[in-house]
């Protein structure tokens, strides 16, 4: 995304040269973003609006620029960011700017480098030998480090308006309540989680053990045999009921074919742990024969990555979970690069992570029975999330079902 | 009594092209064309207007146009800055004048063009109409603003034929207007309509006669003819209408108002 600020003068209010310039963005296929309107109090005062501009190509913002010049709008003058040294190790210097999940670009020796990877509540640390920008959380910053301070020379690319009406992503933030029909906007998920299958980028899916719980593991297995889940973000709890599921049959000891709990079904998943520990890991577990079904089962037979990270309430944990939260933080960052498409469901602190560490740009889906998870996650500035509150099994076995009949679609009508 | 500046037609002929209007092909006939001008200068006198006259120059044959001279208000003259190079030459003539009349001269920024009375015409509520695109650029309608202290509705124009502000619209002394909507987009329509509370719209076969190029005396409209409906429309409203026939300056994209500039045209904003 390229952006350009532009500021309009004169009477742009009596002679609606403001909303034709924000009409003629819009219609040029780009976005903008008003960034502060003064507006004249006498009748012949003159207005002022200052205006972020963007566009998917250089060329388009281009055209776009020189189109809108015509009604007078005149590109802004820009200054360098400001950068001051880190103190201390760990520490960042006062007013250091805060970032956002959206593209960003910092202007430094008059040249706009982008910051990677956009992530919310860092700072920006400058590599000006390297000409490069690069977030920087408190763990990572070291004494001297140069940080961008103040919000000067720094470019923050609006929310993307979708300007396509399919995209079932378009509304920004937007919560679909327990009351609402989901049937139509599933098959559109359905239809997301299809193309980003079938395009480069990675389908993230975070979860915790309530997949396994309400008796959903089966729809995702089906999905990551579908090749639709590239990387899963959990905790040690999902592991453990998922590995007890396999080789118990219960949950938490509650058995998960017929209703009830299971004759001492409470040490099952402290069982399970021990075979996993004794095997020395969840793939060996699987390599040994021991495990043979489940969802870690198949993020191994599939090779999904799988980054399962530690809780001060784990039993265990089994040897793959990653306790060390800054390094856990640290795995997250790199891992999700190059996430497309997220969809954290059914947990409320792995996606709160995820969701701090994810690129607004990502398309997000947040799925929770309870109302205030889904609107803490879509509030996280993840400016393409969409909500949904609803149990995850009727949701992901809808959803499977969708993802069926699509393949079935594209099979048949080749 | 309203004074008038118009500059006679010694050297006007169609010597280059630059509205489409114009083709040297198909030149304006100078007999003609001098005796439509004395026609104009006659009726405009009669009607008790007080006409100057700013003398002609060889090698510019629009100054003839003498509305693209500048804007006047009270005592202050703002020249145009014109587009084409081929009128450029004309400014410091009309500069010249203005000065040895006692009008003080506020000069904008030499790269912004503006094409003066063309395109800025006061009327509906005390606002400044100006026009943009063809000739004026936007950016000098906001400095005429500033340095005039009014409210300036810029307006944009579509439609290549009608180039000039003054070529589509004419605000009456009531508050009123008569213009030809399609020659402004959307916005600008919208824009007037907001500031002007009655808009008499021209047709386009009678718009294209350069009916909208009119000069307004309190009750008095001198204008091309060949708008009929324009003509009654105005009448029933009380205006006397003087019909003009002006077939040789219409060649050149012109009429009775682009070769009458107002000294001035307001008092103040």
């Amino acid at each position: 995304m390229f952006s350009e600020t532009i500021e309009l003068r004169g009477h742009i209010i009596d002679s609606l040269i403001l909303p034709k310039v924000l009409d003629e963005i819009l219609k040029g296929g780009g976005n903008f973003k008003i960034a502060q309107v003064k507006i004249g109090q006498q009748r012949a005062d003159q207005s002022f609006a200052r205006i972020e501009v963007s566009a998917e190509s250089g060329d388009a913002l281009d055209d776009l620029i020189l189109r809108l010049r015509q009604h007078g709008a005149e590109v802004a003058e820009k200054g360098d960011a400001q950068l001051a040294a880190a103190p201390a190790d760990g520490i960042f210097p006062n007013d250091f700017y805060v970032t956002t999940n959206r593209q960003t670009f910092v202007r430094i020796g008059g040249k706009e480098l982008e910051v990677r990877a956009p992530m919310l509540d860092s700072a920006i640390m400058i590599d000006r030998s390297k000409e490069r920008a690069s977030t920087v959380r408190f763990a990572d910053v070291r004494k001297g480090m140069e940080i961008v301070v103040g919000h000067q020379g720094v470019r923050v690319v609006p929310a993307q308006r979708a300007t396509s009406g399919t995209d079932v992503f378009q509304l920004l933030n937007t919560n679909i309540s327990a009351e609402r029909p989901k049937r139509v906007l599933i098959r559109e998920i359905a239809r997301e989680l299809e193309e980003a299958r079938k395009a480069s980028g990675k389908i993230l899916i975070v979860t915790g053990a309530s997949v396994v719980h309400t008796g959903a593991a089966e729809y995702l297995v089906e999905m990551i045999n579908g090749g639709y889940v590239d990387l899963i973000i959990s905790g040690n709890a999902l592991a453990v009921y998922d590995i007890e599921s396999a080789l118990f049959g219960t949950a938490l000891g509650l058995n998960l074919e017929r209703d009830g709990l299971s004759e001492s079904g409470h040490e099952n998943h402290l069982r399970a742990i021990n075979v996993v520990r004794a095997a020395g890991g969840i793939a060996r577990a699987v390599e040994a024969g021991t495990l043979t079904r489940g969802i870690m089962h198949a993020c191994v037979k599939q090779k999904v990555d799988l980054l399962l990270t530690g809780s001060i309430r784990d039993d265990g944990p089994l040897p793959e979970v990653v306790t060390d939260s800054m390094e856990a933080q640290r795995l997250i960052r790199e891992k999700i690069e190059d996430v497309r498409l997220a969809l954290l469901m059914g947990t409320m602190f792995h996606s709160i992570a995820v969701a701090n560490l994810l690129p607004g740009s990502v398309k997000t889906l947040a799925v929770d029975i309870n109302p205030a998870v889904v609107a803490k996650l879509t509030d996280q500035q993840t400016f393409r999330a969409l909500g949904l509150v609803t149990d995850i099994e009727p949701f992901m076995r809808e959803l499977t079902e969708c993802l069926k009949t699509l393949r079935e679609g594209v099979r048949i009508s080749r | 009594m309203r004074e008038l500046l118009l500059c006679a037609p010694d050297y006007y002929g169609i010597e280059y092209e630059i509205n489409p209007w114009m083709s040297r092909a198909r030149g304006a006939k100078t007999d003609l064309a001098k005796a439509q001008w004395q026609g104009l200068h006659k009726t405009l006198t009669s009607l008790e207007a007080k006409v100057e006259l700013v003398p002609p120059q060889p090698k510019l044959p629009d100054m003839v146009f003498t509305a693209n001279a500048g804007l006047t208000v009270g005592q202050k003259f703002i020249p145009s800055n014109f587009r084409h190079q081929e009128r450029a030459g004309e400014a410091p003539y009309f500069v010249q004048w203005m000065k040895e009349h006692g009008y003080e001269i506020l000069a904008l920024p030499a790269n912004l063009y503006f094409e003066g009375e063309g395109d800025a015409l006061f009327g509906g509520d005390a606002a400044l109409f100006c026009g943009y695109k063809f000739r004026s650029d936007i950016q000098s309608h906001r400095a005429v603003a500033d340095m005039l202290g009014c409210l300036v509705i810029s307006v944009e124009l579509v439609d290549p034929r009608f180039y000039h502000l003054d070529t589509c619209f004419c605000p009456l002394p009531d508050g009123s207007a008569f213009w030809f909507p399609n020659a402004f987009d959307e916005y600008g329509q919208r824009a007037i309509r907001a500031h002007v509370p009655e808009l008499i719209d021209v047709d386009e076969d009678e718009a294209k006669h350069f009916s909208c190029n009119a000069v307004v005396l309190e009750r008095d409209i001198v204008l091309p003819e060949g708008a009929p409906n324009l003509v009654k429309s105005l009448t029933s409203r009380g205006y006397q209408c003087h019909e003009l026939p002006m077939s040789e300056f219409i060649k050149a994209g012109g009429a009775c108002k682009c070769l009458t500039m107002f000294l001035p045209q307001r008092e103040k904003c």
